[in-house]
């Protein structure tokens, strides 16, 4: 076999090898996605019950609360941004992490103070590798995670939002990550958790024209407002990380596949290539009996004379 | 028929039990309570403890309910938590040896969850 055609073959080979495992990748992230999917859709009622309740509790009372009363000059912001601990899925933490930067500078160009925190070892290193400040960051569990997780990362931020400005704290909670609209789209939103606005959670939470009753509160609307805001913080921030798995896993299969498609493609083009250097190697030899031979025949036919 | 509510028993990650029920009893902070059908609208913060529901077909369900809310409307009761486990499923073994480790090492906050579930279990049986 000649030196050009072993080289072709080689390469066939270790592409070959590479398609199978990015398939495999594929069908786990394919997989993964259903059951991230799942998963959101089981922690939906604790949250639409939970926004229900807090939306009674914000129109039905004229409690004020520190984490609904806008701060009259915001000075200090914290941006909880959701990215994954693994790569291979694309542009999905780039995207997340842009997203972060962007509102980061909207931020403080409001003249705000910002504190990152970052969940996911991706994110985690991209802001390390750049020397950035990072207040705190949570690894590990963004591939599943639970709501004992999201409970670690909210208790931070919350105790952040409950503190004073000058001693540490801040006065608005913002979080990025990557909604999971369907298989194909996935885009990366910033949205403000705190302080609430309640108009906008009545809105996502009640159905359209539907009044709320007048609750009886138990033990008083504060005590009830002051235990309901920290679980609905935890169950907003459970329910990003869960889209944001489903939507990692999603990346992670289209990556993937993208992969194999281009794996095969090459095996294609080298196949070809391979073909026409075993054609070009064959031609050569025949060329080279053929010119043999005749060179013999001249020669034989030569002497005769 | 006697009249009856709907209830839905939804921990953070999953719906633990929903059905009709007659009568549910739940301990609040300001202490236990008594839902009936036709309650006026109620909205109240969740003690750790077992919580009973008297379905309408005259069984009764206890769940363990780690913290949470219990809130009432147009005869439509939920129970939030965090962590909610029904009586028949709480292993009992588990949770004792649990209450044993957590008075050993003086974790007052695993010594309570496994309390809740031992009252849960042994209310359920």
């Amino acid at each position: 076999m000649g030196a050009q055609l072993r080289v072709y073959k080689r390469r066939i080979r270790s592409v070959t090898a590479t398609k199978k495992i990015t398939k495999a990748m594929e069908m786990i992230a394919a997989s993964r996605v259903v059951k991230a999917q799942r998963k959101v859709a089981a922690s939906t009622p604790y949250a639409r019950e939970l926004t229900r309740a807090v939306t009674a509790v914000g129109t039905g009372s004229n409690t004020k609360h520190p984490l609904t009363t806008e701060a009259e000059n915001p000075t200090r912001a914290a941006v909880l941004l959701l990215t994954s601990d693994r790569g291979l899925a694309g542009a999905f933490n780039s995207n997340a992490i842009k997203a972060a930067e962007q509102l980061t500078e909207r931020l403080e160009r409001e003249g705000k103070q910002v504190d990152t925190y970052i969940v996911g070892r991706r994110g985690v290193a991209h802001y390390n590798f750049r020397e950035r400040k990072v207040a705190e960051s949570f690894t590990g569990f963004t591939d599943e995670p639970s709501y004992a997780d999201a409970k670690k990362v909210a208790a931070p931020l919350i105790e952040a939002i409950g503190s004073e400005t000058a001693d540490g704290g801040v006065d608005e909670l913002h979080i990025v990550y990557t909604e999971f609209v369907s298989m194909m789209t996935q885009t990366a939103v910033d949205s403000r958790l705190l302080p609430l606005r309640i108009e906008e959670v009545a809105e996502e939470g009640t159905a359209k024209g539907e009044i709320l009753p007048l609750y009886d509160f138990e033990p008083s609307a504060e005590d009830v407002l002051d235990a309901l805001l920290p679980r609905y913080v935890e169950s907003r921030i459970y329910n990003a990380l869960l889209q944001s798995a489903a939507s990692k896993h999603a990346a992670t299969r289209r990556a993937m596949k993208s992969a194999t498609d281009n794996a095969g493609e090459l095996i294609n083009t080298l196949s070809r290539l391979a073909n026409a250097a075993r054609q070009a190697e064959i031609t050569q030899e025949i060329s080279e009996i053929v010119g043999g031979a005749s060179a013999l025949a001249d020669a034989t036919a030569g002497s005769d004379n | 028929m006697a009249a009856e509510l709907h209830v839905a028993l939804v921990a953070a990650d999953r719906e633990v039990w929903s059905g009709e029920a007659t009568l549910v009893v739940a301990r609040t902070t300001s202490g236990d309570i008594g839902v009936m059908p036709g309650h006026q609208p109620l909205l109240g913060v969740l003690e750790s403890g077992p919580v009973t529901i008297r379905t309408s077909e005259g069984s009764t369900v206890v769940a363990a309910v780690h913290g949470g809310f219990i809130s009432f409307a147009d005869n439509k009761l939920s129970l939030l938590a965090e962590i909610a486990e029904l009586a028949d499923e709480i292993d009992v073994q588990r949770a004792e040896q649990e209450l044993a480790r957590a008075k050993a090492e003086d974790d007052t906050e695993a010594e309570r969850r496994a309390d809740v579930r031992l009252r849960a279990a042994t209310a359920g049986r």
